[in-house]
């Protein structure tokens, strides 16, 4: 929803606040009653914004389920590998809660605990609520979330709610059993497995209604949804507008991962995933209902970091068994690092704003002119919403769309695809030429730096290296650059189409 | 009778809690069942717990030895696909 509105609103004169640099985060999402966009600021999942700034961790403790996905295979844990579903070793739960305090001692951005598997959270009540039982009273200043498929969510909301649990995410692929069958072989209800179009119906029915009680309590809610074509592609339309209803605060639309070396149903049946248009053009459709999520990392259920990176290696069991944290002087330092980063967010939100005003400014002086054509541009960043990354250090690219309107964040890019195997793992392609073939549809890459053999070879690609702006905010360069290729002439309309790009 | 676990169990916990005898024992490498106490959940449930919750084909065995899940019974995919793919994948 917002960023249309923001959008449509910004292409009116004065029409005040232009661009996402308004707000990827709490600012756009403005319309919000103010508690909701409290408990949202400093969540990374939750706001786009505070994904550059604040970080989080899962802790797996979950590792039973209820159903089984055609997207998962839970033989499977390959170390290079990154998706959901994956990790490397499962904890208990007084292990996972010595991981939390030594994480949120060593990383104080760290803000969000989420258990997310590997297998369903709900389907392990116990290990999964003594987690929580176990932090809310320890670490009182960490925010706790459970993501789920929903099957046991109605009979443990509750429990849910007493622990102090305030966001809670619910994987919902399907409203329509016919294509809940193609998605789920079987569910573990009642006792008994069943299969076919009777699971798929019971499961919707249960995640239906375990959504509208964590509604009716106040807690927040989002809904993820896997896009896989040919299955839901069409039908997530109707699933973003019957949760849009029922009171999801933010639809997240991930691509299907389906490789063959995963093992999954769909990897080893060919199923493909979507392209970066169809995820993006399916994430506008449905934007039209609600709050789209793009930034979305489809993490492990034991990553730890910012989004995008995973800091696991440096937090496992043998490494912080001889710690002993004192939480209270931690927590202390915590508070000073996160009244740091919002000192940070306002400064760059009062920058930004000055910024966008010029760049409306600049289409409002020649009116006659036809609009500019709008731009994609790649990213490569560490965090803190600033340009800070080398080009080749880059995993992941951010990908934006100026326009004369905006900047708006349209998604992100893994160089590694899921994969951080070397060359032995794929096709022998260099990283480079993956990297280039990754970033098709831009036109620049900003980055702190970048070495001369790339630079070249990006040239030669029709992407514009850039790295001017290192430090600089990243939606103030974007527009920067984008201004300096309107006066350079570079934003001519070819072909008269108005369509917006996607990433 | 009883039921069994053999290689290939991935130590998820699904079972464990659902069985009515209490007879699964967390252990490595796998998970195992205690033949003593395992009673196939005969008088409690109509269809045995650990076998309706085990995500992995093949790897529990009935009171006869046979997998009450087989190959391509859970997943859908036919066992010949997965060998083909993985000596494609070996072969890269």
């Amino acid at each position: 929803m917002e960023l249309k509105v923001i959008s449509d609103a910004a292409g009116t004169p004065g029409g005040g606040c232009a661009s996402s640099g308004c707000g990827a985060g709490g600012e756009k999402l403005a319309h919000l009653p103010e508690a909701i966009r409290a408990k949202i600021n400093n969540h990374p999942c939750f706001s786009e914004d505070a994904h550059h700034h604040y970080a989080r961790m899962h802790v797996a403790v979950a590792p039973a389920c209820n159903i089984q996905c055609h997207y998962c295979n839970r033989k499977y844990d390959c170390s290079n590998e990154s998706r959901p579903g994956v990790v490397s070793e499962v904890l208990t739960p007084d292990q996972a809660v010595k991981k939390v305090i030594a994480v949120a001692a060593a990383i104080p951005q760290m803000t969000v605990l989420g258990i997310a598997g590997p297998g369903d959270p709900l389907a392990n009540p116990q290990r999964t609520l003594e987690t929580f039982r176990q932090l809310s009273e320890k670490a009182p200043d960490i925010k706790l979330c459970v993501s789920t498929n929903g099957l046991a969510l109605p009979g443990l909301v509750d429990e849910i709610c007493k622990h102090n649990i305030e966001h809670v995410t619910i994987t919902i692929n399907c409203v329509d059993p016919d294509v809940g069958a193609k998605i789920y072989p079987w569910i573990f209800w009642n006792n008994r497995r069943v299969t076919g179009r009777k699971a798929a119906e019971i499961l919707i029915e249960q995640q239906q209604k375990g959504l509208e009680m964590l509604v009716a309590r106040g807690v927040l809610v989002k809904v993820n949804s896997v896009l896989i074509p040919g299955v839901n592609a069409e039908h997530l339309k109707e699933v973003s507008r019957v949760v849009k209803a029922k009171g999801a605060f933010l639809h997240n639309v991930m691509p299907l991962i389906a490789e063959p070396e995963h093992g999954t149903f769909y990897g080893l049946m060919g199923q493909r995933g979507p392209t970066n248009d169809e995820l993006t053009a399916l994430q506008d459709a449905c934007a039209g209902d609600m709050a789209m999520m793009r930034h979305c990392r489809q993490c492990r259920a034991d990553a730890v970091g910012m989004l995008g990176e995973d800091r696991g290696e440096e937090f496992t069991l043998d490494k912080i068994a001889e710690q002993d944290v004192d939480y209270a002087a931690a927590m202390a330092r915590r508070a000073e690092v996160h009244a740091a980063i919002e000192a940070s967010r306002a400064a760059q939100r009062n920058a930004s704003s000055e910024t966008f005003v010029s760049i409306a400014s600049l289409t409002r002086r020649r009116p006659a002119r036809p609009e500019p054509r709008p731009v994609l541009m790649a990213v490569a960043t560490t965090g803190g919403g600033v340009i800070n990354q080398h080009f080749g250090h880059a995993r992941e690219f951010l990908v934006y769309e100026a326009s004369a309107n905006d900047v708006r964040f349209v998604g992100h890019r893994k160089v590694d695809l899921y994969c951080s195997g070397d060359d032995t793992c794929g096709d022998g392609e260099s990283v480079l030429a993956k990297t280039i073939r990754l970033l098709d549809g831009c036109e620049v890459v900003l980055c702190s730096r970048i070495g001369y053999e790339p630079w070249g070879q990006l040239e030669s690609a029709g992407i514009a290296p850039n790295g001017e702006h290192a430090m600089e905010p990243i939606e103030d360069a974007i527009a920067a650059v984008y201004r300096e290729m309107g006066e350079a002439g570079l934003l001519e309309r070819s072909g008269g189409t108005a369509q917006r790009m996607s990433a | 009778m009883a039921y069994k676990i053999i290689e290939g169990c991935v130590n998820c916990w699904a079972c464990l809690p659902l069985c009515p005898s209490e007879a699964i024992r967390e252990a490595l490498p796998h998970f195992t069942i205690d033949a003593r106490a395992c009673t196939e959940c005969e008088g409690d449930f109509a269809d045995p717990q650990c076998a309706s919750i085990c995500p992995i084909e093949g790897v529990i065995l009935d009171g006869l030895g046979v997998p009450v899940n087989p190959p391509g019974s859970l997943t859908g995919i036919p066992p010949d696909r997965w060998a083909e793919i993985r000596t494609q994948i070996q072969a890269r």
